[in-house]
């Protein structure tokens, strides 16, 4: 056996954006273990719902995580309409779908742009990311916000789209389509990107059942399984499948996430087609009595919230568990076996948000 | 040392922020905002980097991390707390784990509010770093000088 050495990765590290932190057992250049360390952004967010009002909440659940924010009060807000029985107004639930999507589009763009960087791609890297600023003036337009929006309330939505926006949006939603498809072609086709990503940290498909994979990377394992299938929002109106591939590599991941900008795009269209006239927030009265569990699909995956209250103003507990949570453990099988220098790589595609794991 | 100063390198480290601040920093590298326009590089590594960007409430197990981070940076050093958390802690006053403010931890130059800030001022707040580095540095030419006479 060749002498075995322990590598620290983290928690300030180059490529990733956020802390976290892996010692890497290794033998020559192989590792044959990674330990996960995590804790460095743990805030303790799901304790603060004892002191803050379970609408004033809204604002703090939107703050576990700045790409997956919108999808986060969505989460929470439907967990609080289920238990205080209200009704949200059609209009209400498209929109939310609409800015679901296009955090899904931005999310994605994002995750993009990391893994060009990763591999050393830079001007990948920037197109990916000049890309991305066009969905973002949508956000900024239609929300108010770049980044942060905090446009759900319980009951429905704070802020509304007229039809002028809605046209732009759509026409958005073509123009990032047309500039997409050459950036696409590039990760998919070219030899350089081809090459550091096929057969790349292989999950098969019982194993990612196994390990617990979500979202893109239990679908690169070929399981058509996504959360936005259960019918929440408008999902249940707009027709879309789940785009799965078989390989399991990082390239089927790099794949899947590629295809799911354009179905996004295209749900983005399907229902600022559909989208009814009407109220867009039912008021709210009382105080929530009662408990209830729902799951949502998040760009990196299903992420599930339980919210259990006992008639006061301030929730008993509130529970998120997040897409990257259950991530890790076939991200750590991924990496027995590979190669040091392919180490980054690997944690990147599975789309890590550190904030959101450790809340 | 005076060419170096129209070319800082930036470190950006994430203290336990919600990640919104920190692709917002990522985002001015990129084409719409292009801090690399003043000369500024993003590098990954504490001993070469001028500018530090520090976003999110310090809590206890990176707060050792960013003790280190800046003690390892080579003096003159600026450091910029990125996003209201960064200035005073935030919506996150009040979690049990928050010191609050990156200001409890290590001497900061300057703060830039918003939450989360957008990156017009993180530009802006650069830029003013940018003067306080120069500040520092020339101070620091001057005690070498002093030194040897």
């Amino acid at each position: 056996m060749a002498k075995r050495s322990i590598v620290p990765f983290g928690p300030q590290h180059p490529v990733l954006p956020e802390p976290v932190h892996l010692d890497l057992v290794l033998e020559d250049e192989v590792v044959v273990d990674a330990v996960p360390s995590i804790g460095f952004v743990h805030r303790g967010l799901e304790k603060l719902v004892e002191t803050k009002d379970f609408k004033e909440y809204v604002y703090i659940v939107e703050r576990v995580c700045g790409i997956c924010s919108f999808g986060h009060g969505l989460g929470y807000c439907q967990c609080l309409e289920q238990i205080m029985n209200v009704q949200v107004p059609p209009r209400a639930a498209y929109l939310r779908t609409i800015w679901m999507e296009m955090s899904r589009v931005h999310s994605h763009l994002l995750w993009l742009g990391l893994l060009a960087d990763a591999m050393g791609f830079e001007s990948l890297f920037m197109e990916s990311w000049r890309l991305r600023e066009k969905i973002l003036d949508m956000f900024d337009a239609t929300t108010g916000g770049r980044i942060i929006f905090s446009v759900n309330c319980i009951g429905g939505v704070l802020k509304d789209m007229d039809n002028g926006m809605l046209m732009r949006l759509s026409e958005v939603t073509q123009e990032i389509e047309q500039d997409l498809r050459p950036i696409a072609d590039t990760f998919l086709w070219e030899s350089t990107v081809r090459s550091r990503l096929h057969g790349l940290g292989i999950l098969k498909k019982e194993d990612a059942i196994l390990a617990g994979a979500v979202g893109p990377m239990l679908r690169a394992s070929g399981v058509a399984y996504d959360a936005r299938k259960l019918g929440y929002a408008a999902y249940n109106d707009l027709e879309f499948e789940p785009i799965t591939s078989e390989e399991g590599d990082s390239y089927a991941r790099c794949e899947v996430r590629i295809k799911e900008i354009f179905q996004s795009l295209s749900l983005i269209r399907q229902a600022i087609s559909k989208i009814p006239n009407g109220p867009i927030q039912e008021p709210v009265k009382g105080n929530p009595n009662g408990e209830h569990f729902m799951r949502i699909e998040q760009p990196r995956g299903e992420a599930i919230y339980y919210v259990k209250a006992s008639g006061g103003r301030f929730i008993d507990r509130f529970r998120l568990r997040t897409p990257t949570t259950s991530n890790i453990p076939p991200m750590v099988q991924m990496l027995k076996g590979c190669q040091l220098a392919d180490v980054p790589l690997l944690v990147l595609t599975i789309d890590p948000c550190i904030s959101c794991t450790e809340r | 040392m005076a060419k170096l100063a129209k070319s800082p390198w930036l470190l950006h480290y994430d203290a336990s922020s919600c990640n919104g601040c920190d692709i917002e920093v990522l985002d001015c590298t990129t084409p719409r905002f292009d801090i690399e326009r003043f000369g500024i590089i993003n590098t990954g590594d504490p001993f070469q980097a001028d500018i530090l960007l520090i976003t999110g409430g310090v809590n206890a197990q990176c707060e050792s991390v960013v003790k280190q981070i800046y003690s390892q940076m080579p003096d003159p050093k600026v450091v910029v707390a990125v996003g209201i958390c960064a200035c005073t802690g935030g919506v996150f006053k009040d979690c049990y784990n928050i010191k609050g403010g990156v200001d409890t931890v290590i001497p900061v130059d300057v703060y830039v509010p918003g939450c989360a800030a957008r990156p017009q001022s993180i530009i802006d707040g650069v830029v003013k770093a940018l003067e306080i580095l120069q500040q520092k540095r020339d101070a620091f030419a001057r005690s070498q000088k002093s030194d040897k006479s």
